[in-house]
């Protein structure tokens, strides 16, 4: 959906993108369980696994996906906008 | 002599029929031929007719997209309904985050439960704040998102006079008129809003039910998204449409020499391109007087030809009463995943 949104990727595109970036196939980029310990590992936001006081979710998260993936997100620049970080 | 095997399924209205395997099929051949005579545009292959029969007519509920297939969602209204439509007292930000963590949405939109960018203008900031709250907390891209609905633009709730009430007088040149007046209004408001969302970092821009109200409705969101592209270059935007046929109410109104009335998807798509949208929600009528194997074949052949020539990414608006999906409050999910995984693997859809 990010590489949809900033680069006007279309599905297969911005999939082989997207598992490129994590090191993951395409079969795998739909698994859950592999995304999990992916997005885990990552920290790209797991916040509906029990324990997640540790885990990243919303803006922390947002800010390593724009990394990763080498897109902007708007949230993220207008974050770093207000808190002085740019 | 036995009775031939009726297979089950639905009408577009939703209430269930058992059709044979001759009536399925010639219900799927009738539909694609309307969308062809239609839209001017090219059949279903005889491969991609054979597996929507195959669709159609396979055991189970529920079916599902080959592994390999799935594609991302897109909302309108999205994180408003729980509140509004199922009367769960939560708020909009609490909404998105149920969308993410528990219904795994990939996307969803904050919107204002007078679905609308004329009301939202007054109520803007306060809304960018609600989408501010949102944003902190999901990791998944959060749009805002409304309908540009020119028709709320008339007297006596707006400031043009009503072209409904004045085409049926003759009053021609007044009606194209009316609506002239209503675009620049709808656009200026629909720009302001965006304006508030982009100060807040909106990870997207709904522009929703696009030409609800004819060809100057259509006209509104193409020159709003070439302003907003311009003005706000990091805050992406999708349009989605109301229909699959652009109603000519005003019938002479152009974009970049196209003329807008009269167009299918296949054509709005190039349009939405050049206006800078970064996503396409198609629609294409559902029909309720027909099955629902008539109504995806004439849905996957406008589709086909949408995606076929799309340069962006195309999610289809299969909601209540388009693209397939029937014309009822509580859909039935044995039809719906039907409709989905034809979207998908005939459409060559991008998304939902």
């Amino acid at each position: 959906m990010r590489l949809q949104l900033a680069k006007k990727m279309k599905i297969n595109e911005a999939k082989a993108y997207v598992a490129e970036k994590l090191g993951v196939s395409l079969e795998e980029l739909c698994d859950i369980v592999t995304m999990s310990e992916k997005r885990e590992e990552l920290g790209l936001g797991l916040a509906h696994v029990e324990p997640c006081a540790g885990a990243n979710a919303g803006m922390e998260a947002k800010f390593r996906i724009q990394e990763l993936l080498g897109i902007k997100i708007n949230s993220v620049e207008r974050f770093k906008e207000r808190a002085g970080l740019k | 002599m036995s009775e031939q095997k009726k297979f089950f399924t639905r009408m577009g209205d939703g209430s269930i029929v058992h059709m044979t395997e001759e009536e399925i099929r010639a219900d799927i051949k009738e539909g694609i031929e309307d969308a062809v005579r239609r839209g001017k545009i090219d059949p279903l292959t005889a491969e991609e007719t054979e597996y929507l029969y195959e669709i159609v007519t396979m055991p189970g509920n529920f079916v599902g997209v080959t592994p390999g297939m799935e594609v991302v969602s897109s909302n309108d209204s999205g994180s408003d309904k729980i509140s509004t439509k199922c009367g769960i007292p939560t708020s909009r930000d609490t909404n998105a985050m149920i969308h993410e963590r528990v219904l795994g949405a990939d996307s969803v939109d904050i919107g204002y439960s007078d679905y609308n960018y004329k009301t939202v203008k007054g109520v803007a900031k306060r809304e960018a704040t609600i989408l501010k709250q949102a944003l902190g907390r999901c990791t998944m891209p959060l749009f805002y998102g409304a309908m540009p609905n020119l028709g709320f633009y008339t007297k006596p709730d707006g400031p043009v006079d009503n072209w409904a009430v004045l085409l049926p007088e003759g009053k021609i040149q007044e009606a194209m008129a009316a609506q002239e007046e209503a675009v620049d209004h709808a656009v200026r408001d629909i720009v302001y809003v965006a304006e508030q969302m982009n100060d807040v970092g909106a990870d997207g821009f709904m522009l929703d039910t696009s030409g609800a109200a004819g060809d100057a409705d259509f006209l509104v969101s193409l020159k709003a998204t070439e302003i907003m592209r311009e003005k706000f270059p990091d805050m992406p935007i999708e349009i989605g449409m109301a229909g699959e046929f652009v109603l000519g109410m005003h019938g002479k109104l152009k974009y970049n020499g196209q003329r807008l009335a009269g167009l299918y998807p296949h054509k709005q798509v190039k349009l939405v391109e050049e206006a800078g949208a970064s996503i396409f929600g198609v629609v294409v009528n559902t029909n309720c007087n027909k099955s629902f194997p008539w109504n995806i074949a004439r849905v996957c052949t406008f589709v086909k030809a949408c995606t076929a020539v799309a340069e962006i990414p195309v999610h289809a608006n299969a909601g209540m009463g388009v693209c397939g999906i029937p014309m009822c409050e509580n859909l039935p999910a044995d039809v719906v995943s039907r409709a989905d995984k034809a979207l998908i693997e005939i459409g060559k859809i991008d998304g939902l």
